[in-house]
């Protein structure tokens, strides 16, 4: 590891912003997003629906659709500015230094072509080598995602398989070119928990084994829990609460992070009550974007008068922090 | 406490539409058998009233089907539902009002150009359960039931969160006054911090009728967490049948069949540490096409020759406890003759 320490990381983010132009106003999708992952890492990014996690993933690979737009920020992929490049540069890197996998993979694969391909087509969409070469490496690929059987597979149509093994392809393709970053949004959402447990661990055994590292957008604490290095928890477009996977969840300090953790039922004895949060929009100001306070405030247990000034951030130290007033205290 | 709802046996089958091939092959002389899916198969399950039985298992294992057969949308192929004792009538609005589902999805099972307030005083209407006129006291009264503010009964649903949302389709359906819920995935699609609004107005609305009315319910998820969280029993399903059924603490404490073992080891758990997977290994087989004999043989790592040609048969192994297993009856080396 201390070789590696030198290098940049794998894939950075400093102060994204991306905004669409609402009804109501400017919706702050990505309000001032920053973060680092390693090589081999797999950051995870949770947070409730409509807290800008799919935002944050398709501004970093300039798939904001407009009138949608990236007002601000850098993304770094192994020190080397990817943002503002325009989009043929960008799509020289899409899909070959930087992957994307979505929740659902019928998004990604086309239902009237074989799998084989549809993968070598994206092998030769960077590379230039031969037909036979390229479906050697899908095979390839399919095998190092867990696939048995790999060379029947390709044959196959999309329809043909299942909703585990087709999200199984779609990583597997995200994978052929060893990009520097995969970012993977809900890609377990839509499976049954005995095939997310199989992919989960392939993840894992990728991250260690090849470097790639991972963005992991889901909802779901306890496949964060079990799958990643470290944790963001967005909400209303910020990263609220950042830290090692273990110690946020273990001691959350933010207290929206607090509510998320506490009200997993596994916590609580069988028929207790679970601590529940109060629904409430993030306060709006006069041009109806929220405003500089936090945007907790309206649903947040803690909240007092000086909470309507921006949170400062607070530091509990091993890169553990939450943008508070108000922090909770770790228990003894 | 009395038995309310008692499924004897009861199977579902679908056709499939027939794919064109097939039914040139038919058309040229050559019989086909019709593709049906076998969604539910031979299951047996009772309900006392006040209990709350958890169905849980994996996509397309045939929960939702025997929810519907529950609450009289679809009958059974084979078999029987008795609620109170009576077959469940089929069809439409003579449907009993006693048995209510609430479906996964409040988005869409709630109608978008109904305000709040018809939709719940809806059903009591057209039951004649109250009149028009006295439909307003009943829709107030429920909707304070389920922890909504009367005074949102002008909103339309898309007015609502998603949790108010799927509190209103359960107002809708307790305004019937029903014997029996059926919860099909009722917080799947809610963010976890709203998803404990929804469990708690379940487990107050439990508590609330345990002496009066008597609420009873079938709760099903996927979610083994949730189950645990709010069930008396749980039926584990797998393609179709019930494999294993007991007491909430003794099946998360001590699971008899392989399946329900591999399913509680395969769940990520909060704070159980990073990189510790027990994935079940194999994929889930196509209800198309289930394997014979025991359906989870080729992912089961106990599997003997007799699980590939003969189904085990959902037996009690301890009490109140019973799986469908070759390993706790007779084992799972030969075929039994007798
Ligand atoms: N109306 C129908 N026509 C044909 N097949 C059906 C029908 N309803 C269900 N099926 C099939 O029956 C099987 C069981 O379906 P069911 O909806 O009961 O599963 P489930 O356990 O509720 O799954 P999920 O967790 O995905 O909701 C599946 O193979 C499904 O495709
Ligand atoms: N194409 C779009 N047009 C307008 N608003 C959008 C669009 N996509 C996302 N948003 C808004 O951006 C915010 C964040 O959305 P998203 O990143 O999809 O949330 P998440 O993935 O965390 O559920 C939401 O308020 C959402 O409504
Ligand atoms: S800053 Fe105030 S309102 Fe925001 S989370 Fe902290 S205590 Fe709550
Ligand atoms: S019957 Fe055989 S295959 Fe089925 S669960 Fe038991 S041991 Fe495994
Ligand atoms: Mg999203
Ligand atoms: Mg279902």
């Amino acid at each position: 590891m201390s070789t590696l320490k030198e290098a940049p990381p794998a894939l950075e983010v400093r102060g994204l912003r991306t905004q669409f132009p609402g009804r109501q106003g400017l919706v702050r999708a990505v309000d001032g997003v920053s973060f680092a992952i390693r090589r081999g890492e797999i950051l995870g990014l949770v947070g409730e629906s409509g807290s800008g996690k799919s935002v944050t993933g398709f501004s970093i690979l300039g798939l904001v659709e407009p009138p949608g737009k990236v007002v601000a920020g850098e993304v770094l992929l192994a020190g080397r500015r990817i943002s503002g490049l325009d989009g043929a540069a960008m799509r020289r890197i899409r899909g070959a230094e930087v992957a994307m996998v979505f929740q659902d993979p019928l998004m990604t694969l086309n239902p009237v072509l074989r799998i084989g391909t549809q993968m070598a087509a994206a092998v030769r969409a960077h590379d230039r080598v031969s037909r036979a070469a390229a479906w050697d490496r899908a095979e390839q690929a399919l095998t190092t995602v867990g696939i048995p059987s790999p060379r029947a597979r390709l044959d196959a149509y999309p329809h043909q398989l299942s909703g585990g093994m087709r999200q199984r392809v779609a990583i597997a393709t995200a994978l052929l070119h060893r990009p520097k970053a995969i970012i993977a949004d809900e890609p377990t959402t839509a499976l049954d928990v005995s095939i997310q447990g199989q992919i989960l661990a392939e993840v894992r055994r990728l991250a260690d084994e090849t470097g790639t590292a991972f963005l992991w957008i889901t909802h779901d604490l306890a496949v964060v829990s079990s799958l990643a290095d470290a944790l963001c928890v967005m909400y209303a477009g910020r990263v609220v609460e950042r830290g090692p996977a273990d110690a946020v969840i273990a001691a959350p300090r933010h207290p929206y992070t607090v509510a998320l953790v506490g009200s997993v039922p596994s916590g609580h004895a069988p028929g207790a009550r679970l601590p529940q949060l109060a629904a409430g929009l993030p306060p709006r100001g006069a041009d109806g974007a929220p405003d500089s306070g936090c945007p907790f405030r309206t649903r947040c247990p803690r909240a007092t008068e000086v909470c309507a000034a921006p949170p400062p951030e607070r530091d509990f130290g091993a890169g553990h922090t939450a943008l508070c007033h108000h922090p909770v205290e770790a228990a003894a | 406490m009395s038995e309310l709802l008692r499924i004897e046996r009861a199977s579902k089958r679908f056709r499939q539409p027939v794919p064109l091939g097939d039914r040139l092959a038919a058309w040229l002389g050559r019989p086909r058998p019709p593709r049906a899916v076998q969604a539910v198969t031979d299951v047996s399950l009772t309900v006392a009233r006040g209990e709350v039985v958890g169905l849980v298992g994996e996509s397309g294992c045939g929960k939702s089907t025997l929810g519907r057969m529950v609450a009289g949308i679809y009958t059974p192929s084979e078999g029987a539902v008795l609620f109170e004792g009576a077959p469940v009538m089929p069809g439409g609005h003579k449907r009993s009002p006693r048995v209510q589902m609430i479906h996964q999805d409040p988005f869409a099972s709630l109608d978008p150009r109904m305000k709040v307030g018809e939709t719940v005083a809806e059903g009591p209407v057209a039951h004649g359960i109250v009149s028009r006129a006295g439909a307003d006291a009943l829709v107030a009264e429920t909707l304070r039931r389920v922890g909504l503010d009367p005074a949102l009964r002008n909103r339309y649903p898309h007015q609502f969160s998603g949790g108010q949302r799927q509190r209103v389709a359960i107002a809708r359906a307790l305004a019937l006054n029903p014997a029996l819920l059926v919860l099909d995935e009722p917080v799947a699609s809610l963010d976890v911090s709203i998803q404990a609004q929804v469990l708690n107005l379940f487990m107050d609305l439990r508590e609330a009728a345990a002496g009066g009315s008597g609420l009873t319910s079938l709760f099903i998820s996927h979610d083994l967490g949730v189950v645990r969280h709010v069930s008396d029993r749980v039926a584990i399903m797998y393609l179709g049948r019930i494999v294993e059924l007991a007491p909430t603490r003794t099946l998360y404490a001590a699971p008899a069949h392989p399946y329900t073992r591999a399913l509680l080891d395969s769940v990520p758990r909060l704070g159980q540490g990073r990189g510790v997977f027990h994935p079940i290994a194999g994929e889930l087989p196509s209800p198309l096409a289930p394997p014979p004999g025991c359906h989870f043989h080729p992912r089961c790592p106990h599997a003997g020759p007799r699980c590939r040609v003969e189904a085990p048969a959902l037996l009690p192994v301890a009490p109140g406890q019973s799986a469908a297993c070759h390993l706790h009856h007779g084992g799972t080396a030969a075929a039994a003759t007798a």
